[in-house]
């Protein structure tokens, strides 16, 4: 998605974030966190609520201060910017919210124009940027109308031609989809590639949910306790889970979620059938390579659980297989061999 | 009642209403940025100044702790000095003023408090300075409570100007004293007390027709 990477849009050195609760002991909410957000990218941070990923990303305009490292934007840094300075990195940066943050009393035209108001641009050329942005977000009829009478998904269009008003360099989003259905979400996901696509506009968005960094993340952070856990190339992620926040997030939806009767017999040791997570990346995915294993070796394997579906442009397989524990790690290198990763989650009886 | 009791409840009627409009008017002008300044001013807040918070805020709580009509003749030697002279209508207008201002102030407080939080983040977010967020972000969205607060204060002042008799205030409530009660005049009393129940009731459906007007937070039937 992000073949145009070249470069780091934001950076993120070392970052650390304490607080001081009420009675002063200091709170850690980031520890030394590095990440680099390529130019072009969508990049997605996962984690749990109170991980740090809401405080991680109002790092980038500002909205936080960090107590340790740097953040750059385009080269600037956050951390030491004040006043006017600040505020200029902030018209660079566009934000989008859960809870849209739209205001009730303007309407929509008007509320797209707060932020080109809040610039100074004058009224003349106001008007045909706002009727512009107001155009590429498909909201057109709707632009007298108030929020209180829009959808949530019309909402978060406005909150999004807002952030893109000022034509800034980096987008970020809070969770932006997160107060959606999930149709809702699939446009709004879909009008943010497309941004992202034809402005060349880099994201950096935060969520809990895996199945966003699926649909348009290029790249992937997962942030734990204030940490980064493992970051990557998404595609890389999904395809070799390192950390066990990963995997639990991931679990979720690459259809790799043992059934009930299966996750309640699993144990670690034998004797029992080997229970397998196969996962087939790149084209290996189309490959039946099920069928050569029982064919070229014998070797009958159970289908537990699993599916296939694409991450990016690139299809992507997640199986769960049992099979006899005597064979297992004859049938782990056959598919090895042959371009798949395996990893061992227990014995059932 | 006689033909020539009208005048003068006319003239009672206009000399309230003239008390209360000036005084309303000076109040909001006083009371609103006193409001916004004390909702902003909180530690960590938009203009974060918590020590000239905490001396307003006692400032506003000592003088509405002030019953009214003790305040009207304590502020009398202040009253000379501005007006130059301690009775009359306008020498009332300074008392329902100060009281007014601390009053207004408190309403425009809590209703510039019920903003969202989020807004504020999101004009933050695009570079907005404090000021640029309380002239186009807080005080908009706080209209309608603000339409609100302001009614009240205004049915407040309606029964503050009955008092200012005590330093020839003239008006309603003086002349329903002076007439109804002093000369055993009860039709006059009467007559003080409906004007006054028909005046708060226009103020207060006046009031709350501007404040539906400027609250667009719930969906309106647009009749097409």
């Amino acid at each position: 998605m992000s073949g145009m990477a070249q470069g780091a849009a934001i950076i993120f050195d070392r970052l650390g974030k304490s607080f001081a609760k009420a009675d002063g002991t200091p709170v850690m909410a980031l520890a030394d966190v590095s990440l680099e957000v390529p130019q072009g990218s969508i990049t997605g941070i996962i984690g749990r609520s109170g991980a740090g990923k809401s405080t991680l990303l109002r790092m980038v305009n500002g909205l936080e201060r960090p107590t340790e490292g740097r953040v750059e934007v385009a080269g600037r840094d956050v951390g030491a910017a004040r006043g006017a300075g600040l505020r200029a990195i902030r018209r660079d940066v566009g934000m989008i919210f859960q809870h849209f943050n739209l205001l009730a009393s303007r309407t929509v035209w008007s509320n797209v124009a707060l932020p080109l108001e809040i610039a100074g641009t004058p009224a003349a050329r106001i008007r045909p940027r706002v009727d512009q942005l107001i155009e590429q977000v498909g909201l057109s009829a709707l632009r007298d109308r108030y929020p209180a009478e829009l959808s949530g998904g019309q909402k978060q269009r406005v909150g999004i031609a807002r952030a893109l008003a000022t034509s800034p360099k980096v987008l970020l989003s809070d969770e932006a989809t997160s107060a959606l259905d999930p149709e809702t979400t699939q446009t709004v996901l879909e009008l943010l590639g497309q941004i992202n696509r034809d402005l060349g506009l880099t994201i950096l968005l935060i969520t809990h949910e895996m199945a966003v960094l699926r649909d348009i993340a290029s790249h992937m952070a997962v942030i734990e306790g204030g940490r980064i856990v493992e970051a990557g190339p998404t595609y890389d992620v999904f395809a070799r889970p390192a950390h066990q926040t990963t995997r639990s997030f991931l679990s979720g939806v690459t259809g790799a979620t043992l059934p009930g009767f299966v996750a309640g017999r699993l144990h670690a040791d034998p004797p029992g059938d080997q229970v397998i997570r196969v996962t087939f990346a790149g084209r290996h995915a189309t490959d039946p390579m099920l069928a050569r294993l029982a064919t070229e070796r014998g070797i009958a394997a159970n289908i537990l659980a699993g599916a296939i579906e694409e991450i990016g442009p690139r299809p992507f397989g997640n199986l769960l297989i049992s099979v006899d524990a005597a064979r297992g790690n004859e049938a782990r290198e056959f598919l090895e061999q042959h371009g798949l990763l395996t990893e061992v989650l227990g014995h059932v009886r | 009642m006689s033909a020539n009791l009208i005048p003068i409840l006319w003239d009672a009627t206009l000399q309230t209403l003239y008390m209360v409009a000036i005084s309303a008017l000076l109040g909001t002008l006083g009371g609103l940025p006193l409001g916004v300044f004390l909702a902003t001013s909180q530690r960590g807040e938009l203009l974060s100044a918590p020590w000239i918070n905490k001396a307003l805020g006692l400032v506003v709580n000592a003088t509405r702790s002030v019953p009214f009509i003790i305040l009207v003749v304590a502020i009398i030697p202040f009253t000379r000095a501005v007006v130059g002279t301690s009775i009359g209508t306008n020498a009332a207008i300074v008392p329902l003023t100060l009281a007014a201002i601390p009053f207004i102030a408190r309403l425009v407080e809590n209703a510039i408090r019920e903003v969202d939080g989020g807004l504020i983040e999101a004009a933050r977010a695009m570079g907005a300075t404090p000021l640029q967020i309380i002239r186009k972000v807080l005080i908009p969205e706080a209209m309608p409570a603000i339409a609100l607060g302001l009614t009240l204060a205004v049915v407040s002042l309606i029964g503050y100007s009955a008092m200012v008799g005590a330093v020839g205030g003239q008006g309603l409530g003086d002349l329903g004293i002076r007439y109804g009660y002093q000369r055993f005049m009860p039709e006059v009393m009467a007559a003080v007390v409906v004007i006054l129940i028909v005046m708060v009731q226009l103020v207060q459906s006046l009031g709350e027709w501007i404040a539906a007007r400027v609250d667009r937070r719930a969906p309106r039937n647009r009749g097409r």
